[in-house]
């Protein structure tokens, strides 16, 4: 890890995210009291949260820290996904999910050898 | 001009806000600490970590930002991400809106800026429930400020422990994202297209994992939105739409 960012670049990226977040809080809280969304966008933004979720864990699961592939039982991200999509799939519960997956990953840490 | 019972009602709705966010709160905590710690290691300055606090107050993508960060991406592709990871909040916008028809721009802009997953919650509730009350931008107003002060602290908070704590970053603390958002997603999977979204969002960015600059996570975002939409356009009953809210 590192980060190659200038000052400069840091207030761009704080600048740039501030400005696409209230892109996508401002205008419909202010119009849709007025203005109703297309059907058809506003059924495929409910596909949102899940679609770009799961893309974003995927690399990080599988090629942990931008390395190499990682598909084995060694690999103590995906053990502790797996774990914690099997707790969130039957309790349906957030903080249960996060707090053994957590407890999985860290057990998984010490148990095997470094890799 | 207010009258006594106005500003109390008021001040009401805002401690009631507050209060209803609690538990939301307490499940922030730790993702605020984690965020503070893992921006640092990542390599992002002091001032540009409570930048991103104070300014941008957007959990989720705070932590995405913080992880391309620190696998070198541009910094047009992570506003880019960010805009994708947050648009989930032009829905919560559209949904609060026919609420807040009433209010003048001074309203409008800061309880936008404010908005968050926890907030929405909590605000949605309440309105579907008290659709009447003509203060109910308060309790908005009160839970929110609850959640914006709290990220800060725990921002700071998680700074502090990412430098004392030497090689923070080799723990794997991004876990707790990883775990975290598998906690948002899989409860949402409760129809057969919020399912193929879910596979076929994972399947393109395992495909598209070695495109450059993470470009992989928006083709598999799109992927993802596009099966998903279809699948509930070409179902033959109504009853696998998923909940807008």
């Amino acid at each position: 890890m590192g980060s190659n960012l200038s000052g400069l670049q840091e207030a761009l990226l704080i600048l740039g995210m501030m400005l696409v977040t209230f892109a996508a809080r401002y205008p419909l809280l202010a119009l849709s009291g007025r203005v109703r969304l297309p059907q058809p966008v506003e059924r495929a933004l409910a596909y949102v949260p899940v679609a770009v979720l799961t893309a974003i864990c995927i690399p990080m699961v599988l090629k942990p820290g931008g390395g190499d592939w990682q598909l084995s039982v060694s690999n103590p991200y995906l053990m502790a996904s797996l774990v914690a999509i099997a707790v969130a799939w039957i309790t349906r519960h957030l903080l249960l999910t996060i707090t053994l997956g957590m407890l999985c990953f860290f057990a998984l840490r010490l148990l095997l050898p470094l890799t | 001009m207010l009258n006594n019972s106005q500003t109390s009602t008021r001040r009401q709705e805002f401690f009631l806000g507050a209060r209803d966010t609690i538990p939301l709160i307490i499940g922030s905590i730790p993702f605020g600490i984690i965020f503070g710690a893992i921006a640092i290691t990542a390599g992002l300055s002091v001032w540009a970590v409570l930048g991103l606090s104070l300014i941008v107050f957007a959990g989720s993508a705070q932590f995405v930002a913080a992880g391309l960060v620190g696998q070198g991406a541009t910094v047009g592709l992570i506003v880019l991400t960010t805009f994708f990871v947050n648009l989930r909040h032009a829905l919560y916008a559209a949904s609060l809106g026919t609420y807040l028809r009433h209010l003048p721009q001074r309203w409008l802009i800061p309880l936008a800026f404010l908005l968050t997953d926890e907030t929405y919650a909590a605000v949605i509730k309440r309105f579907q429930a008290a659709e009447q009350s003509e203060h109910r931008h308060w309790y908005f107003l009160g839970s929110a400020l609850a959640m914006y002060t709290n990220w800060q602290i725990c921002t700071v908070i998680g700074i502090v422990t990412g430098q004392k704590l030497a090689g923070v970053s080799d723990w794997g603390l991004e876990i707790a994202m990883v775990v975290t958002f598998i906690g948002i997603v899989v409860p949402l999977i409760t129809t057969r297209a919020m399912f193929t979204c879910c596979v076929v969002a994972a399947s393109v960015a395992v495909i598209a994992i070695d495109l450059p600059n993470q470009l992989g996570l928006i083709v598999a975002s799109l992927a993802g939105i596009s099966a998903g939409y279809a699948v509930e356009l070409f179902s033959p009953q109504s009853t696998d739409k998923p909940k807008v809210t």
